[in-house]
């Protein structure tokens, strides 16, 4: 007769002792780190942070070093935690305008207030694998002051000069309430902020693939990456009781803003339009990827036809979390023995029926 | 009861009090319109998403110091995501468990309602990966909305015509739609169409969380629940040719036990805690 399978309990400790011998690895390596990942797979932790949603080197560096490197359970770690967190308050509009820049580039004009400033890309480097790396060697920083000057100099916005010249819609604070997803769930279609904020935190991955489908022709939208920069800005609260801004910090950010192609708008006049993308530390493959999607999807208020699915709101935000979407599919993984055995049920009983009238049939 | 102290650092079931009390306006919201899917704030849980994120955010809003909790899957309280929910809220809110069906006052479930009759004062909290029963139909949420406002459910009879047509059957033998108080469709989660009757006029509140979707609706106690159907082909729910290998039930949902590499199998209930009961009912009895 058969017994039935007891014990989830026992595997389940063993399976996590298991993981946690996995991610130690090797007990003669020394143990990596918090700090070394925060210092030194800096990108990671940006990644982390931007759709983990939580603005903490430490603690996206140590929820990539629990999740053994892999980024999609980080941002799930960061964003569990992140839950159950109290909110205080909600900032100030951060005020990019302001920012203390160590990147800033701009495709549209070989030069311009501010100059080009390459800051630390990966752009430009031959992809040669760096042995020297390997041999554990230091980079010497041969010339600090290249690397530490800042750039002082006020830094025109190329979305601005546009604008002064009428060539580009405008885009100006509502000062509407920004809609909060992490609070009430998006209804379709959605307004602007909702659509930012779903863009932030949704998967780079995902917004990359999307962003390349429009470059190739799926809702094309004409791109220029008008300026894209990156670097320190201070957010600001106002106490209740104070009535004052007060500065409480800086984040570092990266901004992506895309000039597209232009159109005739309601009132007569042809302008460029644009597409917006903002992230935590330095992510500029997202911040790209998210400009070309939120161009894309405002195909309906410029009435082009929504064919692609770049363009499609509700396709678009409902599938771009990551965490979402990673706990849907492994979510697979769980006994179904219950709803297959329906399945079994019913396939039986049909080809049991099947097989009696092909009897009948013959006789 | 006595309840063990819940872990340190963590609010009494996880959940914030001005989020537990976000869900529970849900909850009356959705116990006032009965199978209606209210949107809610849906919260990131420290279990994925799809794994029963839904069911633990409403179990941790109405549970309290004095329930006693059970977890199911599959109709087991002993598949590790049971476990493992179960362990967490033991860990978060100290409150008693249990496995046996009449002793508890929550119970969240996975794809199964328990074979024991549920009694009054009893809440049963599925798990919900896709709540709205017309996604498979009509993708875009847009659209199910409007559908549910103007009652416009031809569609959903049409793919289960569509069935009859090509199967002979109405082939959804599970999270077979159903309509709550004569008004709004509503999926009921993955259970087996076998245990959809036992959602009518049950005495026991029903309440559904769909996590990643962000939406919860309920069936309050003593509330007409129908599977949809056919006049000619009216609805009805999976028989087994066999009975449970263990406890010998005959009425029970059945899960097949494979037991060779020939295929051979066995059948079971899914239901562990009534083929426990009824084993040890037989043994008495002997």
């Amino acid at each position: 007769m058969y017994v039935a399978v007891k014990g989830g309990e026992k595997a389940i400790r063993s399976a996590h002792e298991l993981l946690a011998r996995r991610r130690r690895g090797r007990q003669d390596v020394p143990e990596l780190e918090v700090s070394q990942v925060e210092e030194q797979l800096s990108l990671a932790v940006d990644r982390v942070m931007t759709e983990g949603s939580v603005y903490d080197r430490e603690l996206a560096a140590l929820a990539i070093k629990q999740a053994a490197g892999d980024l999609v359970e980080a941002i799930f770690l960061l964003r569990a935690y992140r839950t159950t967190l109290n909110r205080f308050y909600s900032s100030e509009p951060i005020d990019t305008d302001a920012m203390e820049v160590e990147r800033r580039i701009s495709a549209t004009y070989k030069d311009l207030p501010g100059g080009q400033v390459l800051g630390p890309t990966f752009d430009y480097t031959h992809r040669l694998l760096d042995f020297a790396l390997l041999a554990e060697g230091e980079v010497e920083a041969s010339n600090t002051e290249a690397v530490e000057a800042r750039v002082d100099e006020a830094m025109a916005r190329v979305s601005q000069l546009l604008e002064r010249e009428g060539l580009m819609v405008n885009e100006a604070d509502s000062g509407a309430e920004p809609a909060d997803i992490t609070r009430e769930p998006p209804t379709y279609p959605c307004d602007r902020s909702a659509r930012m904020q779903a863009l932030v935190r949704g998967d780079e991955g995902f917004l990359l693939a999307l962003g390349y489908s429009t470059q190739r022709g799926y809702g094309r939208n004409h791109p220029f990456a008008g300026e894209i920069r990156i670097g320190e800005v201070g957010v600001s609260i106002v106490p209740e009781e104070l009535g004052f801004e007060v500065e409480i910090g800086a984040i570092q950010v990266s901004e992506c803003e895309m000039v597209n192609g232009f159109t005739r708008l309601e009132g007569g006049e042809v302008k460029f339009t644009r597409g917006y993308g903002l992230g935590f530390g330095q992510c500029e493959r997202k911040v790209m990827a998210m400009a070309l999607v939120d161009r894309a999807l405002q195909a309906a208020e410029y009435d082009e036809e929504i064919k692609s699915p770049a363009q499609q709101e509700e396709f678009v935000l409902s599938h771009c979390d990551n965490v979402e979407a990673a706990g849907f599919v492994s979510h697979l993984k769980l006994p179904h023995y219950v709803d297959f055995q329906s399945e079994l049920e019913l396939i039986r009983r049909i080809r049991t029926a099947d097989a009696a009238d092909n009897e009948e049939d013959r006789s | 009861m006595t309840s063990s102290p819940v872990r340190a650092g963590y609010n009494f079931a996880y959940l914030d009090e001005q989020t537990k009390r976000m869900i529970r306006r849900a909850l009356l919201k959705a116990v006032a319109i009965p199978g209606y899917q209210v949107p809610f704030g849906g919260r990131e849980m420290p279990m994925p998403y799809g794994w029963g994120t839904g069911g633990m955010q409403v179990t941790a809003a109405v549970i309290g110091h004095d329930d006693c909790l059970k977890v199911i899957d599959q109709g087991a309280d002993d598949t590790t995501n049971a476990v493992s929910i179960r362990s967490f809220f033991r860990d978060l809110t100290g409150v008693d468990t249990t496995e046996e069906t009449e002793a508890a006052t929550l119970i969240q479930t996975r794809h199964r309602i328990p074979e024991k009759p549920l009694h009054e004062g009893q809440i049963l909290i599925y798990q919900v990966p896709i709540p709205e029963p017309l996604r498979f139909i009509e993708p875009s949420e847009v659209e199910t909305r409007k559908m549910h406002a103007l009652e416009d459910y031809g569609v959903m009879h049409i793919k289960l015509y569509e069935d009859i047509a090509q199967f002979g059957h109405i082939a959804t033998a599970y999270a077979y739609p159903v309509q709550v108080n004569g008004r709004y469709v509503m999926d009921p989660s993955p259970i087996p169409k076998f245990d959809n009757p036992k959602m009518d006029n049950s005495p026991a509140l029903q309440l559904f969380g769909a996590g990643r979707e962000k939406r919860i609706y309920a069936i309050p106690p003593y509330t007409e629940v129908r599977s949809l159907d056919f006049e000619d082909h009216p609805f009805e729910v999976q028989r087994w040719e066999a009975s449970c290998a263990i406890c010998g039930s005959e009425s029970s949902f059945l899960d097949e036990v494979v037991m060779d590499d020939q295929g051979n199998h066995e059948f079971i209930c899914s239901d562990t805690d009534y083929c426990r009961t009824r084993l040890a009912q037989q043994e008495e009895r002997a």
